[in-house]
């Protein structure tokens, strides 16, 4: 119990998504103007994010691994499909988050209005590809250190999205010097909390 | 082909996303997988090729298919191409640059989703010509690569005093009188830091590019 949660406080503090390794850094820019916006967007990605990643690392662990397919017989034992891992996780994204639309379309109307347009752009943001990379990249022992890896950057991410969303609802009345604002300032207040994160470092429970 | 290789339009395609339309500093494309591989220069001008290779090639493909792909399915045909070639250009860094393959680790799987190449492909690629296609992937690829190369000169020099591993803080003798390398620069967020400096100066050049309230 213990690793596990270890390994989730590591990947929301130390870790984070954003300002560690600058993952989902188009629509954090793009979508960051307020809260409530940026709600939606956080929550969607901790909802597709502790799918995904479980799901690529069973899809590892039993298809694509040197020697993964040897439950299919000793036959099959020498296969390596480690250089497929790319196109396979970015067709398992995209069709999981194709689903988790339509359940979530269909079980709960309130909870689909609310995410909008952000569950199918969330395909092709970085950080949730890059959590999968991580994911085999890191070398998971089990499902359940996977999940709380995933489940830990979503919210990560969230915490940084909601973050910035907040600070730049608070500067829209500054005065910032002309050719810094919208973009300009953002990149650096986000640097600036990337800053702050880093005296998370060296935490371990 | 009717129109010359270096047409004053070809020419505009291939210089404007240097500067007034930069991917990266104006259209805010492409930032995801980009920085983290800006610490040395090596690593950087490495990930700015392959993602001109996979801009340029993913660019020309789809033009070529162009009026073959359904629209309902279109963005996972572009999923495919490119994923094709970034498995090609991953699997010919980890044959022929092992070193630099193992420090871009996931970053060459993320240019999948590097925004920059499904931006370009739905924005010029569906809609015209095979050749000035590849042309407007080959300038955004450029435009691109030329932001990380300037960021990571200065983390590499600020950070451990070369450039491209040769050591010229210490050649000067810039340390003898008390000067240190800065450490602050190797770390991700002086990378972000960076990039708002670039924006900074490069749109007080040009007043036009600032953002109104």
């Amino acid at each position: 119990m213990q690793e596990y949660i270890n390994i989730f406080v590591k990947s929301i503090f130390i870790d984070n998504m954003v300002f560690a390794y600058f993952l989902g850094m188009c629509s954090y820019l793009a979508v960051s103007k307020n809260v409530k916006t940026s709600l939606g967007l956080g929550i969607a990605v901790i909802f597709v994010m502790i799918i995904t990643v479980p799901v690529n690392y069973l899809i590892e662990k039993y298809v694509l691994k040197e020697g993964a397919l040897a439950w299919l017989g000793s036959d099959f034992a020498g296969i390596d499909l480690s250089f497929l891992s790319f196109i396979v996780f970015i067709a398992t994204i995209a069709s999981m988050v194709q689903l988790v639309e339509m359940i979530v379309e269909r079980f709960s109307p309130a909870l689909y209005n609310a995410l909008g347009i952000f569950l199918p752009l969330i395909a092709v943001n970085c950080a949730i590809l890059g959590g999968s990379l991580f994911m085999s990249e890191r070398e998971y022992h089990n499902l359940g250190e996977a999940t709380s890896f995933g489940l830990g950057s979503g919210i990560g991410w969230a915490i940084a999205i909601i973050g910035i969303a907040a600070i730049r609802e608070k500067i829209q009345y500054s005065q910032i010097p002309a050719p810094l604002r919208g973009l300009g300032i953002a990149f650096i207040l986000t640097g600036l909390m990337g800053i702050g994160f880093m005296s998370f470092m060296g935490i371990k429970i | 082909m009717s129109e010359s290789l270096l047409s004053s339009k070809n020419k505009k395609l291939l210089i404007n996303p240097l500067n007034k339309e930069n991917p990266i500093t104006i259209q805010v494309l492409g930032i995801c997988s980009a920085l983290a591989v800006t610490v040395q220069m090596k690593p950087a001008i490495v990930m700015a090729l392959s993602v001109v290779i996979v801009t340029a090639f993913s660019n020309l493909i789809i033009s070529l298919l162009r009026n073959t792909i359904p629209p309902r399915i279109r963005i996972i045909v572009q999923l495919v191409v490119i994923a094709a070639l970034v498995i090609l250009v991953d699997q010919i860094l980890k044959a022929y640059m092992y070193d630099v393959s193992k420090k871009l680790s996931v970053f060459v799987g993320l240019i999948i989703t590097n925004c920059i190449i499904m931006g370009r492909l739905e924005a010029f690629a569906m809609g015209n010509k095979p050749l000035p296609s590849l042309i407007d992937g080959i300038g955004n690829g450029i435009g691109y690569g030329i932001i990380l190369v300037i960021i990571s000169f200065f983390r590499e020099l600020l950070g451990f005093g070369n450039v491209m591993g040769y050591p010229i803080m210490e050649k000067i003798g810039i340390y003898k009188i008390g000067y240190e390398d800065n450490g602050f620069m190797i770390s991700p967020p002086m990378a972000l830091i960076l990039v708002g400096i670039i924006i900074w100066i490069q749109r007080s050049k040009n007043p036009d590019l600032i953002e109104t309230k």
